[in-house]
């Protein structure tokens, strides 16, 4: 039955992502930060990363895409969470046998694979952009998919503990602050140690730096702290994101998803219509 | 175990209540919105919770969906304490809410097909097609959900609740906003199924014309039970007489009133009328008299 229901939710992450990919407003969310990004480097392409000879505008690149794992992946999915919730389509999934489990497996599937598309597009434009990148595919794939495998439960997480879309954007701009420290439009070590110590605890960091490692030349690992790409670390922290997440979001799911009923649904309802007066 | 003198419990008597509830409670801090309900629902009737807004209604419908966990009572809904419900029940019960507005995005068909998939494992769901034309949709089969009308969205919504064939269908309110073209389709919709059903209304005529039987919900409590006929029955003793003797007018209770009426004055009497309370106009002043003691 559970095989029957993870399929289904199959179907469900298909259906959905075709879904995301012809809407305007869910291409205008995955693609702003790439875009507003590529534009900004693109007239810094000029300077270059201090004791080389490399564009900081390429070396930029690797950092703007990890933004689109974090927003369409993790704040996607909790924004999805959450307009489920208000408009019933959770309560629906709760109404049907094991309709939750493929809501949610739904859901994940296509927030992964818009992340990732998200990922690659902007790739694809950035490679006529800026001269210098070099993609190690491998690593470009686990770094990808050891990413999402962190972010995607926490992103459960925030949708679950979270009752309206606006708290969202407090979660967006804790990661834009962290993005300004993770070493995305400048090298992290001409940072305070502390400000480094901070923005190594959370994903983005991990994520930017894996992504770089995957996307830039060897030679530019010299200017990450410990002059290194840190590959057993980036799989460290993002693994302990990942146990975290996944021990959280199993439970506050099912607090979230009990709590489901006609009435709620209704209260959020009327809650979004006042914000809407 | 000695087989020879045990006997046989009678299953054929009475047959398993599809629900049951066994004073059914529900209490928000100190204020009862169910107080103490029984109600028994039997295999393949249509009842219609009949009630103004705030009675209740929903509360026992998400109680009896197993969305919601009394406070106190017994229920058992096809056999099981929906509390403690698996999936296999759930795939035994159809649910239509009130007012849904999800899967904008979805395609009728396509919706359809994909929510049927998770029956498969339990039983033989309807197929997409089947149930479009069902519920009468085969012209929208490839409509986005956000674009049907009001009408055609709860058509769609029932279909959803029909999907697994289930053995008890729940709608809450399926025809608040409706016009009267859409409510008498939709009407013949819920008739034409074969399943058991119990559906919220506030709107008395709905309720005449669906139920096999009509529970009336006023302030969390049970005022009325039985068929149209039953409760037309039930307020008919409260009959009025009028008529004019000599000129003059009269209004009277009772019956039996008519015939001492023509025993003493005998041809005297002009302008017979006997009014019997139509169960409109009795609902109303229960529904009244609620709302004036609140």
């Amino acid at each position: 039955m559970t095989t029957v229901a993870l399929r289904a939710g199959l179907q469900r992450g298909r259906i959905e992502t075709r879904q995301g990919l012809t809407n305007a407003t869910e291409l205008w969310n995955a693609l702003f930060f790439p875009v507003i990004g590529f534009v900004v480097m693109f007239f810094l392409r000029g300077n270059t990363v201090p004791g080389t000879d490399f564009s900081l505008g390429t070396q930029a690149v690797p950092g703007i895409l990890s933004l689109s794992v974090v927003f369409t992946g993790m704040i996607g999915l909790g924004g999805t969470l959450i307009t489920d919730r208000e408009d019933g389509g959770l309560l629906r999934a709760k109404a049907i046998p094991q309709g939750v489990l493929g809501y949610l497996t739904g859901r994940v599937v296509s927030r992964a694979a818009l992340a990732v598309l998200g990922v690659l597009v902007p790739l694809a434009v950035a490679a006529f952009l800026f001269p210098g990148l070099s993609v190690h595919v491998l690593t470009l794939v686990w770094v990808l998919v050891v990413g999402l495998v962190a972010v995607l439960p926490l992103g459960a997480v925030i949708g679950s503990l979270f009752r309206n879309v606006q708290a969202l954007g407090l979660i967006t701009l804790l990661n834009m602050a962290l993005l300004a420290i993770s070493g995305v439009f400048y090298p992290v070590t001409a940072l305070p140690s502390w400000m480094q110590w901070v923005a190594q605890v959370f994903p983005v960091y991990w994520l930017g730096l894996g992504l770089r490692s995957a996307l830039l030349p060897d030679g530019l690992a010299a200017v990450e702290i410990g002059a290194s790409w840190r590959h057993l670390e980036t799989v460290g922290v993002l693994g302990a994101w990942a146990v975290v997440g996944f021990l959280l979001a199993p439970v506050v799911l099912r607090r979230m998803a009990l709590r489901e009923s006609g009435s709620t649904v209704a209260a959020a309802r009327e809650k979004a219509m006042q914000r809407t007066m | 175990m000695d087989v020879g003198t045990t006997k046989m419990k009678p299953t054929g008597g009475r047959a398993q209540e599809v629900v049951e509830t066994v004073g059914l409670r529900m209490r928000y801090g100190t204020k009862d919105v169910l107080g103490g309900i029984d109600v028994q629902v039997h295999q393949g009737e249509v009842l219609v919770v009949l009630g103004p807004n705030g009675a209740g209604k929903t509360t026992i419908i998400e109680i009896l969906e197993g969305f919601r966990k009394r406070s106190a009572g017994d229920v058992t809904v096809l056999g099981v304490d929906p509390d403690h419900a698996d999936e296999r029940w759930r795939a035994r019960v159809g649910v239509v809410l009130q007012s849904w507005r999800d899967h904008g995005k979805w395609r009728v068909r396509e919706l359809l097909d994909h929510f049927s998939r998770f029956y498969t494992s339990y039983g033989k769901p309807y197929d997409a097609d089947e149930l479009v034309s069902l519920v009468g949709l085969t012209d929208q089969a490839h409509t986005q959900v956000s674009k049907l009308s009001g009408g055609q969205r709860r058509r769609l919504d029932v279909a959803i609740g029909l999907i697994g064939k289930p053995d008890l269908l729940f709608l809450d309110e399926p025809t608040v906003g409706f016009d009267p073209q859409v409510r008498q389709e939709f009407h013949d919709l819920v008739r034409g199924l074969d399943t058991t059903v119990v559906l919220t209304t506030h709107d008395l005529a709905e309720a005449e014309k669906l139920a096999d039987r009509i529970l009336i919900l006023v302030g969390g409590q049970i005022v009325a039970n039985g068929t149209a006929a039953e409760l037309a029955a039930q307020v008919s003793s409260k009959a009025s007489v009028r008529f004019s003797k000599d000129g003059e007018f009269y209004v009277e209770d009772a019956t039996t009133f008519v015939r001492e009426l023509f025993e003493r004055y005998g041809t005297r009497i002009a302008d017979l009328e006997v009014h019997r309370p139509r169960l409109e106009d009795v609902y109303l002043a229960m529904v009244r008299d609620f709302e004036e003691a609140a």
